[in-house]
């Protein structure tokens, strides 16, 4: 089975953003960057898959150099071979154009089951997944909780939670699938699995490889256009209940948590 | 950013990554659990050992997962960042009772000993201080007379990280006459007839590491176990002791840095008089002396370990990079506490662990005196 992991390089879950000025852009200097969460279940699964049909995993990721760190962890975790897209012409596309770099290089692959993230943390737009399945023309099946590849190797039965009830879809393979929290629990890169994946193929490829016009992708192709970025508003004081008795206390608190909470 | 040298590179990177998600994992939400019960599940070996934790700095071909000083280096300051150094310091006993192996044992010994405790299956503790011989090494007394295929070995070794419930302990006995010259290395198992074990010591710190004393009545060890030649065993401690000293000054530079992130955070959120800590002159230069020794002494560690690294002689530097960090996280750790006030002695308050586990860092692996001995006999020729 050929499995193909989309990767996304998003700053660490721990670090703090700070909008640089002008309020369209993060200050990335003190950035600690990492493999998208969702990325990761992705890169598990595969191995998964790996483990019990054979065959390979490539991974591919977009971005500057730093964005081989994250491809080499998935190496790490036990991928075959990674390949970097990075061109400063690429910088600052859209997921649409993401989508188009990422299914140019895919193209000239073999491929049965490709995995995005359901969403990067950094953007959450989660639309890469799907406008790389539009480009290459095949299924796409979204928030993948759980799923089992048919023995013969040719369909996939994905689950997908739907407002608390679950959703089960089938689909023929070649087949995207977005990957959601819950799938699986990714395993760690082995340290010997670190010092292996030094060695195995990572290869790079700039935009004159891939084919595509210039004007489709970067900051130049762009179809959404951010704005401005603001923070979030600052988390509000606690609030402690008063009241003479626990009863009292009891019908404050069920009076705030519906009248100012809103949340009964 | 070119132009410079930076100490950690990708590998260090990974590595740290996946030392830090096993503690989040493994590690961080039983660790309050652990330090109070003295102990953590010697399952956890095993479990470090599956992520190739235990392997870091050991060859392939006796089961390790090779790397580098800095890799080594970034997996103690994430196991140190677990909030419990006890615990990094008892999962860690085999990177002071597997190194003499290295070093002088026969390839057999390297694959029965070594082997098995880099897949977790076993554990490993050193045994060189005694009752009445700590920092002056060249007088242990526990005996190893010769009887044919055996050693009788009779004695006893104190303060062993891991003691209680080693397999198998690197054990510095005395083969020959007085002195330096007399002393040498056996593997010996807690399995053989004549051997046991203290009930676990009661310390100020590393509670989740278990300190132990071992007895040796009569206790019959294969020559076998013998690493390298009689009289080899002194030479095979003082090498020992420069990675013990670099693994103990980047436990300090750790120490010292989580009190000070601890402190930073505690201040700009506690009032006093009307404004937060930080808004008291006091406090920001308390911070920000603090945080410039905290940087001095890490920069110093890496530094030395660098070298280290390059197979250049730092006898005299890891003594002094020991010292350094160690008067660093004393001071910075004590003030952690003072900024934390009453709550700084509570033991919810990570800051009171920090204070008490640093303690033991000027003292094991070779005091802060013992250090100053070394480093003045440098100086002074
Ligand atoms: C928690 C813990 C874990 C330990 N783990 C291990 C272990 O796994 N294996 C192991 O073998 N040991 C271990 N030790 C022992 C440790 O290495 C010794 O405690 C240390 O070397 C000091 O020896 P001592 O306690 O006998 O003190 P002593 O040597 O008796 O020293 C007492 C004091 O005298 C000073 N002093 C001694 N000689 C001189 C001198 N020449 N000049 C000036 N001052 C001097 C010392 O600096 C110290 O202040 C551990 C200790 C502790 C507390």
């Amino acid at each position: 089975m050929k499995i193909i992991v989309c990767l996304k390089q998003v700053p660490d879950t721990e670090t703090q953003i700070k909008i640089a000025p002008g309020g369209e852009k993060i200050v990335t200097d003190d950035i600690k960057w990492v493999m998208n969460p969702y990325d990761e279940f992705g890169v598990e699964e595969a191995l998964r898959l790996k483990e019990k049909f054979g065959g390979d995993v490539t991974v591919i990721g977009m971005g500057p150099k730093r964005v081989t760190e994250s491809i080499r962890t998935a190496l790490a975790m036990g991928a075959d071979k990674g390949i970097l897209i990075s061109d400063a012409a690429l910088e600052g596309s859209d997921s649409l154009g993401t989508a188009k770099a990422l299914a140019a290089v895919i193209k000239g692959l073999q491929f049965d089951i490709i995995f995005t993230g359901q969403r990067g943390i950094d953007e959450d737009q989660g639309l890469t997944g799907a406008c790389i399945a539009d480009l290459l023309g095949i299924p796409q099946v979204s928030l993948a909780v759980k799923l089992e590849v048919a023995a013969d190797g040719k369909s996939v039965k994905v689950n997908r939670p739907v407002e608390g009830q679950t959703l089960v879809v089938e689909a023929q393979l070649p087949v995207l699938i977005t990957t959601q929290k819950g799938l699986n629990e990714p395993r760690y890169a082995s340290l010997p699995g670190i010092m292996k994946a030094k060695k195995k193929p990572l290869e790079e490829k700039a935009l004159k490889d891939l084919g595509l016009d210039p004007a489709e992708v970067g900051l130049g192709g762009r179809k959404l256009k951010i704005i401005k970025i603001t923070p979030p508003p600052a988390r509000a004081e606690g609030k402690i209940v008063q009241g003479e008795t626990p009863q009292d206390k009891a019908t404050e608190l069920a009076r705030l948590l519906h009248e100012e909470a809103k949340l009964i | 950013m070119e132009g410079y040298q930076e100490y950690f590179g990708e590998i260090h990177n990974m590595a740290r990554a996946t030392v830090r998600a096993f503690v989040d994992r493994e590690i961080r939400p039983h660790v309050d659990d652990w330090e109070e019960d003295g102990d953590f599940p010697t399952e956890l070996y095993r479990k470090a050992a599956e992520a190739g934790i235990l392997g870091i700095g050991y060859p392939e071909e006796y089961g390790g997962s090779g790397g580098d000083t800095f890799v080594k280096i970034a997996a103690v300051e994430e196991l140190v960042r677990s909030g419990s150094a006890g615990l990094a310091a008892g999962l860690g006993s085999l990177d002071i009772a597997l190194p003499p192996i290295l070093s002088i044992g026969s390839a057999e010994q390297k694959g029965r000993f070594i082997g098995p405790v880099l897949k977790g299956e076993k554990i490993a503790a050193l045994g060189i201080t005694e009752p009445d011989a700590g920092s002056d090494v060249a007088r242990i007394r526990t005996r190893a007379e010769r009887k044919g295929s055996h050693y009788l070995v009779n004695g006893s070794k104190m303060f062993i990280t891991s003691g209680a419930r080693a397999d198998q302990l690197t054990c510095a006995v005395r083969t020959g006459a007085e002195g330096y010259k007399g002393i040498s290395f056996l593997v010996i198992d807690a399995g053989t007839t004549g051997y046991s074990v203290s009930r676990k010591l009661k310390k100020m710190g590393w509670w989740a590491s278990d300190t132990a004393q071992i007895f040796f009545d009569n206790c019959m060890v294969p020559v076998e176990n013998l690493l390298g030649e009689e009289g080899q065993g002194f030479y095979a401690i003082m090498e020992n002791f420069q990675k013990e000293r670099l693994i103990l000054a980047v436990m300090a530079t750790t120490t010292a840095q989580m009190a000070l992130e601890e402190s930073i955070k505690y201040s700009m959120q506690r009032q006093a008089f009307g404004r937060p800590l930080t808004g008291h002159q006091v406090t920001r230069h308390k911070l920000a002396d603090m945080a410039t020794l905290v940087e001095a002494s890490r920069e110093f560690v890496y530094r030395v370990a660098a070298k280290i690294e390059a197979g250049i002689n730092q006898v005299k530097e890891i003594s002094m990079a020991k010292n350094f960090a160690c008067q660093v996280s004393d001071k910075v750790t004590y003030d952690a506490v003072q900024i934390h006030g009453g709550y700084g002695y509570m033991r919810e308050y990570l800051v009171e662990r920090l204070y008490r586990d640093n303690r033991i860092l000027s003292i094991g692996g070779g005091t802060q005196e013992i250090m100053k001995e070394i480093i003045s006999k440098f100086i002074l020729c």
